[in-house]
């Protein structure tokens, strides 16, 4: 493996009774595409949850490029590079494409009333700046979109919200991605689609890794260094999809949950 | 049909013409409504126009203005600016008319800062009319005690709101929705209560206010120009449109910042908003010290246009009231805060029947609103950076 970017030692994370992640480490590698999968209610979007400060960890340490992150702040994880898109769209739908895309780039932006109010020219020129850099990433996508920036988000169907969700992600030129379930929602041919995109954005990115939660199991098999798979917030297997896909836990869970 | 292609050049030649129509319009109708004596001409002007507000709905000459003033703000806004100067010489020894026109300004203002709270950052306060007091009586006392400039008690009234908001903003940081606002509804009963047992500020008496001076005028003295003698009301009606208007462009520039596309953010998801750097906890405080601050600035200069406050002028109903102005507006939307401050000041007093029954109008008023038009009587438009640079060229 190369360099490792995200480490998780230990983590455990109970809500109540409910133990959603019992005992999970893993490690994933510098540009890797990881996929985690697992039946419903195994513990994949609370180990998204944990790792970008939305849940504090009941026990475990998360560390990335060697750095303790355990418990970190929402606002420091996103600092550090970690960005993520959420399993049920959570867009500002009443704001128009482009304030959404921005909202991802708050690293960029100046935050002192003083230039936001009064003496406006630096923000005059950030907004320039953003919104070619937004237009950009959204054309990447699809041309169409970046014609309608202006747009409320709310207006547009799933799949477009979806590729403005990943552009929110990746304005920022994030170190992590965290994909949580992307195709939900979405036809066949629309997913394929947007997983083009997806391999193309990584394709000019330098160095973006990506941790993809996903049911559809094509997907995994076509965009996927790797997959590790959760059952009951437990790690049962490792490997490439057509190792974990013939291992038999993982068929038995599968098997299980339907 | 060879007359469409001229008109429509017409059209993208002065995309202004329909809204500087409508400021016309609109200038000489608040000019006729609070000239207007005899209930039948109150009431006319009444139905005139709740049918025109509908004929303009209907006909699609609504949407058009929207779009037509969108492309050319920054010129429709001064226009509007100078036909509300215009309005108040033309009111300028009609005493009451101008009473109103300045309170109107003034809870335009109030509602402004209100509306940083609730339209962009999503806080809950229903304490308006204690930070609104707070101002008040900032002006009272500083008037009669010290020789404080009165325009600097403007700025200090805003500065004691901001200070008296400081203990509030812990519990508020720390709970979110229906606590917060319980939060703010109990510190306004509390306020008024501490107002009531002091004695230094006059306890349920209130106190007298000094009046408002600028470079040795005396605003409750009567302009004169020649032999004609204006009312002194319009040196407040002056003053409460400069306010409006710097505060109108303080917020609106808050509104097209960062900072005010984060209290979008921080207001419709807040977890979604942290997981992308937005600190939270600082656009709250920002929103909630902000809209405090206009609130008190704004209080210090109605205390010293009615010259006298008391506790029962700064209760729950009265913060009930700045909220409903808010809501009725559109939340978040500057000129639906005027247009619904004017309703709300104005309709009371118009048509005095119904004084009785002010909130039971404003209920009723607001739950319609609601029901028919969620997003207000004037819906908050979509964010541009820069009215000069519109997005998407
Ligand atoms: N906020 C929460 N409160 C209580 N239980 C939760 C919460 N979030 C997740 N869980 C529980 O944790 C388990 C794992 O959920 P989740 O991580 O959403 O699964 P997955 O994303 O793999 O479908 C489930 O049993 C779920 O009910
Ligand atoms: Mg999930």
């Amino acid at each position: 493996m190369t360099q490792t970017l995200l480490e998780f030692r230990n983590i455990v994370k109970r809500f109540g009774g409910v133990t959603a992640l019992d005992d999970f480490s893993m490690r994933m590698g510098q540009g890797e595409i990881l996929g985690l999968i697992g039946p419903n209610g195994s513990g994949k979007t609370t180990s998204f949850n944990v790792l970008t400060g939305i849940y504090p960890a009941t026990a475990g340490q998360v560390l990335f490029e060697g750095r303790d992150i355990t418990n970190a702040a929402a606002r420091a994880v996103y600092e550090a590079g970690i960005v993520r898109t959420f399993q049920r769209s959570r867009l500002c739908l009443p704001l128009s494409i482009y304030d959404n895309i921005m909202i991802g780039d708050t690293a960029r932006l100046t935050g002192s009333l003083w230039s936001n109010l009064i003496s406006r020219k630096r923000l005059q020129g950030q907004i320039d700046t953003s919104y070619r850099l937004a237009r950009d990433l959204v054309g990447g996508f699809s041309g169409h979109l970046a014609d309608r920036m202006d747009q409320p988000v709310g207006a547009l169907p799933m799949i477009e919200r979806r590729r403005i969700e990943i552009c929110r992600a990746l304005i920022s030129g994030p170190r992590l991605l965290l994909l949580d379930e992307p195709s939900a929602g979405m036809t066949h041919d629309e997913t394929h689609q947007l997983m083009d995109d997806i391999l193309a954005v990584r394709a000019r990115g330098e160095g973006l890794s990506i941790i993809i939660v996903e049911h559809e199991m094509g997907v995994i098999e076509r965009i996927t260094d790797r997959c590790i798979v959760l059952s009951y917030g437990r790690k049962i297997a490792e490997g490439t999809y057509a190792e974990v896909a013939a291992d038999a836990e993982v068929q038995n869970a599968y098997l299980g949950a339907d | 049909m060879t007359d469409l292609p001229i008109s429509s050049t017409a059209a993208a030649a002065r995309p202004w013409a329909a809204g500087a129509a409508v400021i016309v319009t609109a200038g000489v109708y608040a000019w006729a409504l609070l000239m207007a004596e005899e209930t039948w001409q109150v009431t006319g002007l009444l139905v005139l126009a709740v049918a025109a507000v509908l004929a303009a709905l209907k006909t699609g000459f609504a949407r058009r203005l929207h779009q037509d003033w969108a492309a050319s703000e920054p010129r429709l806004n001064r226009l509007a600016f100078a036909a509300l100067i215009v309005l108040i010489f033309a009111l300028s020894d009609a005493h009451f008319a101008l009473l109103m026109v300045a309170t109107t300004l003034l809870y335009f203002t109030a509602a402004m800062g209100l509306n940083i709270q609730f339209g962009f950052a999503g806080m809950a306060n229903f304490a308006g009319a204690a930070f609104f007091g707070a101002g008040a009586y900032t002006a009272a006392v500083l008037g009669t005690v010290t020789a404080v400039p009165p325009l600097l008690t403007l700025a200090i009234g805003g500065a004691v709101a901001l200070v008296l908001s400081l203990p509030l903003l812990l519990p508020i940081l720390r709970t979110t929705g229906h606590y917060a606002a319980v939060v703010t509804i109990a510190f306004g009963v509390l306020f008024r209560t501490f107002l009531e047992v002091n004695e230094i500020l006059g306890g349920p008496q209130g106190l007298m206010v000094a009046p408002m001076r600028l470079f040795g005028w005396d605003f409750n003295s009567a302009p004169v120009i020649g032999s004609y003698e204006m009312s002194f009301y319009v040196n407040y009606a002056l003053l409460a449109a400069a306010l409006a208007g710097l505060v109108f462009v303080l917020v609106r520039r808050l509104e097209r910042s960062w900072i005010g596309l984060h209290m979008d953010a921080v207001r419709l998801d807040e977890t979604a908003a942290a997981c992308f750097g937005v600190p939270v906890a600082r656009i709250k405080l920002t929103a909630f010290l902000l809209g405090n601050a206009i609130l008190g600035v704004s209080g210090a200069l109605y205390g010293m246009m009615i010259s006298f406050i008391a506790p029962a002028s700064f209760t729950f109903s009265d913060s009930l009231l700045l909220v409903s102005i808010v809501l009725l507006g559109g939340l978040g939307s500057l000129w639906g805060s005027a247009v619904a401050a004017a309703i709300v000041v104005l309709l009371p007093e118009k048509l005095q029947l119904l004084q009785e029954y002010r909130f039971l109008l404003f209920s009723i008023l607001v739950m319609l609103v609601l029901l028919f038009r969620p997003d207000g009587i004037l819906p908050r438009p979509l964010r541009t950076f820069f009215a000069s640079r519109r997005a998407g060229k």
